[in-house]
């Protein structure tokens, strides 16, 4: 374990995501904890498929599904980030300290992923179990098909949130232009704002959790209706 | 998949360097689109009266000054690889009813020279040499093609009107109805690309009196599809997303330049571009660059 010594600095400019990522999946036990990324310049697949508790700081913009398939790592992007960041992590934390292109988090099982600007639409897409908080707003169709995990929105959420939505939980502070097909909004309760509240802190948002509403499935799709037998 | 940029210079100390920069971002955007690369590049450069036409021959030893000397004594023509640009007095449409039938016309106007053609972007940038190009803004595509042939003619940007130019990343599944309700009303067409569908619609309605923002916004309605549009006009270019933003799109500004690309790879070596205001344009929402300032328009 070598936790005190300085990062190791990857330049982009010089180095090849691929030549990254492969020294990023070679880390061990004994390899160095801290790295720091420069130059990334909207590159795609940059810390992609981690897994081990290193902490990677990428300094810029980066491309489509920075910090995908995660476990473990602590990836903290100093930029905006492109489609599909922290797509389908399994533990650790992605935090984007910009905005989020489409699909952020898309398919996350686990872990953590901030995104403390705004996130585009379809954010949570299909999440099975992430948690997901979105310093400002989300675009439209986000937690579509959303399974499980938690969706928190600190800002508005566009048209046709939570479209056909499993058992996922939504928190929204602000408005929702429209609910999508099977969402609607439940009762927010002590126990949901304390978990709330546990999730901001961890996440490390200042917002207060009795100004949250929570949404989720009606569950009027899980199963086949009788009454549209005559269709068929 | 294709990749589509844009570059309006604010700043015209820059217009030395657009090609430059747009080489660079077309370049960025090769993975997007290997097939093929094109490029509208917008410099006001003619006397008084005169048109600018971008023609095209596939034959090297083509004789192109028998074209300019067929036309006007006063018309000039400068040979650019297999393309070629046209300069005469007169308004385009009357010049493009007298070119030989053999050429093929990539665009026309005042300002804008079009070059497309099959390679990877760089390829097609060095062939023309767009690094040296000057002007006051431009836009370009990188094609990896879905529906139709990889050739010249099936590149884009596609010319839709005196001027105008339209580029595509995306793609169009009521294209054959609409273009035969096109050709029902008068418009013609060179090949069985959907974007060129989308440019002679936008020309269409504009041939209807509508502004390009208006023309755009009808778009919205009679194109079924998924798609990014950036379309260059004389003074400026156009950002159009489908209403459900299936493409991608990248906005960034700053006091020199505006530019759009499919991602921000393409932007990222541009001059400021750290301290530029970078966003992504909503769905179906118009977004243009002229002259004057940005608009915005639901």
């Amino acid at each position: 374990m070598n936790a005190t010594a300085d990062p190791v600095i990857v330049d982009l400019a010089e180095a090849s995501v691929r030549d990254l990522n492969q020294r990023l999946h070679d880390l061990d036990d004994d390899g160095p904890r801290d790295w720091r990324v420069i130059n990334p310049r909207g590159q795609h697949a940059i810390a992609v498929g981690l897994k081990y508790p290193a902490k990677i700081v990428i300094d810029g913009p980066v491309g489509y599904y920075c910090g995908g398939m995660n476990m473990e790592a602590e990836i903290v992007v100093n930029g905006h980030c492109g489609w599909g960041v922290g797509e389908n992590i399994m533990s650790g934390i992605v935090r984007v300290r910009g905005n989020a292109s489409e699909s952020a988090a898309a398919t996350g099982r686990a872990g953590l992923v901030v995104i403390e600007g705004d996130a585009s639409s379809r954010c949570g897409i299909s999440m099975k179990g992430v948690d997901i908080v979105v310093g400002g707003s989300v675009g439209h169709m986000s937690a579509f098909l959303a399974q499980a995990g938690r969706l928190v929105v600190c800002g508005d959420a566009g048209p046709d949130l939570g479209a056909s939505i499993y058992e996922a939980i939504i928190y929204v502070r602000g408005t929702v232009e429209s609910l999508g097909t099977d969402c609607i909004e439940k009762d927010m309760t002590d126990d949901h704002r304390a978990a709330l509240g546990e999730l901001l802190a961890r996440a490390g948002i200042d917002a207060d959790p009795a100004d949250f509403r929570r949404y989720g499935s009606a569950r009027q799709l899980y199963h086949f209706k009788v009454d549209n037998a005559d269709a068929y | 998949m294709c990749g589509i940029v844009g570059l309006f210079l604010k700043n015209p100390a820059l217009s030395s360097s657009l090609g430059s920069h747009l080489k660079t971002m077309l370049i960025g955007m090769t993975e997007r689109g290997p097939d093929s690369s094109g490029f509208a590049v917008y410099r006001a450069d003619q006397p008084a009266g005169f048109s600018k036409i971008t023609l095209y021959h596939p034959d090297p030893a083509y004789d192109w000054p028998a074209v300019a000397a067929a036309l006007d004594p006063a018309a000039k023509i400068t040979v650019n690889a297999s393309h070629a640009v046209l300069s005469a007095p007169g308004a385009a449409g009357d010049l493009l009813a007298r070119l030989p039938a053999d050429v093929a016309v990539m665009g026309y106007g005042a300002e804008i020279e079009i070059y497309k053609d099959v390679g990877l972007p760089e390829e097609v940038a060095d062939r023309f040499g767009l690094a040296e190009m000057t002007g006051s803004h431009g836009i370009g595509h990188t094609r990896m093609a879905t529906e139709s042939a990889v050739t010249t003619a099936h590149s884009h940007p596609f010319i839709a009107g005196p001027d105008i130019c339209l580029v595509h990343n995306g793609s169009l599944s009521n294209y054959n109805r609409l273009r035969s309700w096109l050709i029902r009303r008068g418009m013609t067409f060179t090949t069985d690309n959907d974007s060129e569908v989308a440019a002679r619609y936008v020309a269409f309605r504009m041939g209807q009196g509508l502004p390009l923002r208006e023309a755009l916004k009808a778009g919205l309605r009679d194109l079924d599809g998924f798609y990014t549009f950036a379309i260059g006009t004389r003074d400026g270019f156009a950002v159009l997303r489908d209403g459900i933003a299936c493409k991608p799109a990248v906005l960034a500004e700053t006091d020199d330049w505006v530019a759009m690309a499919s991602e921000f790879r393409s932007l990222a070596a541009l001059p400021g571009v750290d301290k530029a205001k970078v966003w992504e344009p909503a769905p179906g929402v118009v977004y243009s660059w002229s002259d004057e300032s940005l608009e915005q328009a639901a």
